[in-house]
């Protein structure tokens, strides 16, 4: 009723802005929404620095390593499908560019998944099998760890089918896929990424100093 | 005059309210939930002072005692307080106030309500299944480990009902920045929208630290993990900090929309401007700011280190400077004014004293050694009583009268109003100022028997909650009164200023029948100018 008459009205920029305001002002609730996980393993590693850096050198470096690679790359093609989304008859190449991050993300998501296989046959999942009971510390960089990536993983695959969505929209040149929507997808996409680079030195790195 | 249908009259089934977008709607709709939750809430303290009547343990087993101040905490906090004038208050009057036609997203209003249902019936679920028995702070580990109540049913609702509150502050938040009418800069926004946004900014910024609190608490009940679990390898501490990063800002955003309420009503029953408009608005972000900083006053016998605890004494006695800019503010706003006693100014007033003496228990809490006699005791609860009950509740009944007529287009019977006013303000000081002697004399809390040298304060207590439930309960009375008998409010009925005030009551679906012109100042009144109520 309402709805229709306001988002109907009023000027374009405005309406764009108004989108894309919206979604940073989600965003920084996300960025509390992990920051609070974040600082448990602050927490954690600042209690039990041995536990955390011994249960950090069990984490499969070269797998997250490629994951960010991955990650990286589909932001980049987000970033030039934004980019593009200014021109008009650009659309094809909007919905390729899309569909080569959803592609991207969904490769990480098969990437991730063969990660938590390998941590389940080595006994790093807590629990009573948990291999390094003995070191204190040592689980509760695992429960996090579980838990950051599970939840990094949700947002992933709702990035994933938004921008599926939006990739098939351009494709077909729907109305409603238009440039401030693909725009504030971005952003969205662009902040699980940014997650991904914060979480990648403090799971795969911090246990490798020495 | 006449700008055609209000919103009232625009569209009469079930269908038009449930799938409404319009913000005043909506307003209603949060207005009526909230209401029966008090009255749920409201019905747990009674059995509670009814019990504590007495210093034997006669009404109630122990187990039962605990359900009960649970389900009042965890129904008053969530389902009632951060809601209360947030999502009806701010939702109806925001756009009113700034001159814009509804919030910058209105079905995601219309969402954040049926979230906040379902996550109210999860609880309700929680309570009929037997309820929870952690009280409504979940302290691990025996909320972890020992509770064999409905815990994580319970908390599953209060994550739910967190994801409300972010995107009513996600609303409103983009609605201040980006829907103001032309002219209306940030320094003529009425104080209330200033309380309102930076409570979301609050609500956008907290809530998620509490819905992943929750999550590991119920992830560490389902499957055994350790985060807080020092069986498993966790820490209980970690919990606290991690609970009153979210729920000590909370208190903010239960008293900042009070603030707001205050700084409208006392102007215009005074005739006056506000006084220190700039540092008001000011006090409103400091407020918010440092909030976020001072939760570890929650925890300082709870074995955090003296540092860290000196630190956070000092930042909560610093936020009492804020604080109380605005008390002496609003005093000064009365100086020289022409005051007029009517209802919404009563419970406003009636909210000043209330929130000056919580504010100023507060620094005895906050204070380090005080706080080891005074914590886990009585006074903690009266403090926090004090401050959400005295002071939010107050501002809400205040909110309530002052926009009464503009929500409905009718006037109530100012009299029983006042004697409303002045009973909830007598009956709240009977019951919980006794609660302050009886914590420094070291009364614990949660505890449903007690020595009988406890007995006459806790029996003035019991006595002064009877009046209190009286109070609450007039209301309900007169101003549903109103609503059939009452007579026309007319659009501006107690002569204020603020753009909410330019529009017919009840306003018509888009707000304004016209681009609303934004006055060259804020708060414009002047004590000598007689009042004229616009029929």
């Amino acid at each position: 009723m309402s709805a229709a008459a306001i988002s109907g009205e009023g000027a374009r920029a405005h309406e764009k802005l108004t989108a894309q305001f919206g979604m940073w002002v989600f965003l920084a609730s996300e960025v509390l929404f992990f920051g609070g996980l974040i600082a448990a393993y602050t927490y954690g590693r600042s209690h039990w620095p041995e536990g955390f850096a011994a249960a950090g050198h069990e984490t499969h470096v070269v797998l997250g390593t490629v994951n960010t690679a991955l990650l990286l790359t589909s932001s980049a093609f987000v970033a030039m499908a934004v980019a593009w989304g200014e021109e008009r008859g650009k659309q094809r190449r909007i919905a390729w560019l899309l569909a080569a991050a959803c592609a991207l993300g969904v490769a990480f998501m098969a990437i991730k998944g063969v990660e938590y296989r390998k941590e389940w046959l080595e006994h790093l999942v807590p629990g009573p099998h948990f291999r390094m009971a003995g070191v204190r510390g040592a689980e509760l960089f695992f429960v996090l760890y579980f838990l950051i990536t599970g939840l990094h993983a949700v947002h992933l695959t709702i990035g994933i089918a938004v921008l599926a969505v939006f990739a098939w929209g351009a494709h077909r040149a729907k109305p409603w896929a238009e440039p401030r929507r693909i725009d504030a997808a971005g952003l969205y996409w662009h902040f699980v990424d940014v997650v991904w680079i914060i979480l990648y030195p403090l799971i795969y790195l911090g246990g490798r100093a020495q | 005059m006449s700008a055609g249908t209000s919103y009232l009259g625009d569209g009469h089934t079930l269908r038009s309210w449930l799938f409404t977008t319009d913000h005043k709607r909506i307003a209603i709709l949060y207005a009526i939930a909230i209401t029966g939750f008090f009255f749920i809430g409201g019905l747990a303290a009674t059995v509670i002072r009814l019990e504590l009547a007495t210093p034997a343990a006669d009404l109630v087993s122990h187990d039962t005692y605990n359900r009960l101040f649970t389900a009042h905490g965890i129904i008053m906090v969530w389902l009632f307080l951060i809601p209360s004038i947030p999502s009806v208050m701010g939702n109806f009057l925001v756009p009113l106030m700034i001159g814009a036609r509804d919030l910058a997203f209105p079905r995601i209003n219309l969402a954040s309500w049926y979230v906040y249902m379902a996550g109210g019936a999860v609880i309700l679920v929680s309570l009929a299944m037997g309820g929870i028995d952690t009280g409504w702070t979940f302290y691990t580990p025996y909320s972890t480990m020992f509770s064999n109540s409905w815990v994580s049913v319970a908390l599953a609702g209060v994550f739910i009902v967190g994801f409300s509150s972010i995107m009513t502050g996600l609303n409103f938040i983009v609605t201040v920045h980006q829907l103001r009418a032309p002219g209306m800069g940030w320094f003529k926004l009425p104080l209330f929208v200033w309380a309102i946004y930076a409570t979301s900014i609050i609500l956008v910024l907290a809530t998620p630290v509490l819905a992943i609190t929750l999550f590991l608490v119920v992830a560490e009940r389902l499957w055994q993990i350790g985060v807080f679990d020092p069986a498993y390898g966790g820490d209980p501490l970690l919990f606290q900090h991690l609970f009153w990063f979210y729920s000590h800002p909370a208190v903010y955003i239960m008293v900042l929309p009070a603030m707001g309420v205050a700084s409208e009503i006392i102007p215009c029953f005074a005739r006056q401007r506000i006084f220190g408009y700039r540092f008001m608005a000011y006090a409103i972000l400091g407020i918010a700011t440092i909030g976020f900083l001072v939760w570890g006053h929650h925890m300082f016998v709870s074995g955090q280190s003296p540092a860290a605890s000196m630190v956070f004494s000092l930042l909560s006695f610093l936020v009492a400077i804020p604080s109380a800019i605005k008390v002496f503010n609003w005093t000064a706003t009365l100086y020289k004014g022409s005051i007029r006693f009517d209802a919404p100014m009563l419970y406003a007033l009636g909210f000043v004293g209330l929130f000056t003496i919580g504010g100023l228990t507060g620094l005895f809490l906050a204070s380090l050694p005080l706080d080891v006699h005074l914590t886990d005791t009585y006074f903690v609860v009266s403090h926090f009583h004090y401050i959400m009950v005295g002071g939010s509740v107050m501002a809400y009944f205040a909110a309530l009268h002052f926009w009464w007529p503009k929500v409905t287009g009718r006037m109530y019977a100012d009299i029983w109003a006042r004697i409303a006013a002045v009973l909830i303000f007598l009956g709240f000081n009977f019951t919980f100022f006794p609660q302050y002697i009886l914590g420094a004399m070291g009364m614990p809390r949660r505890y449903h028997a007690y020595p009988p040298e406890f007995q006459v304060l806790n029996l003035f207590s019991s006595t002064g909650a009877v009046v209190l439930a009286a109070g609450y309960l007039l209301p309900f009375f007169y101003l549903g009164w109103s609503l059939w008998h009452g007579h026309a409010a007319g659009a501006n009925p107690f002569d204020a200023r603020g753009l909410e005030w330019t529009t017919t009551s009840p306003p018509p679906t888009h707000n304004f029948a016209r681009e609303p012109r934004v006055p060259d100042v804020v708060y414009d009144y002047d004590p000598n100018a007689p009042v004229r109520p616009v029929a």
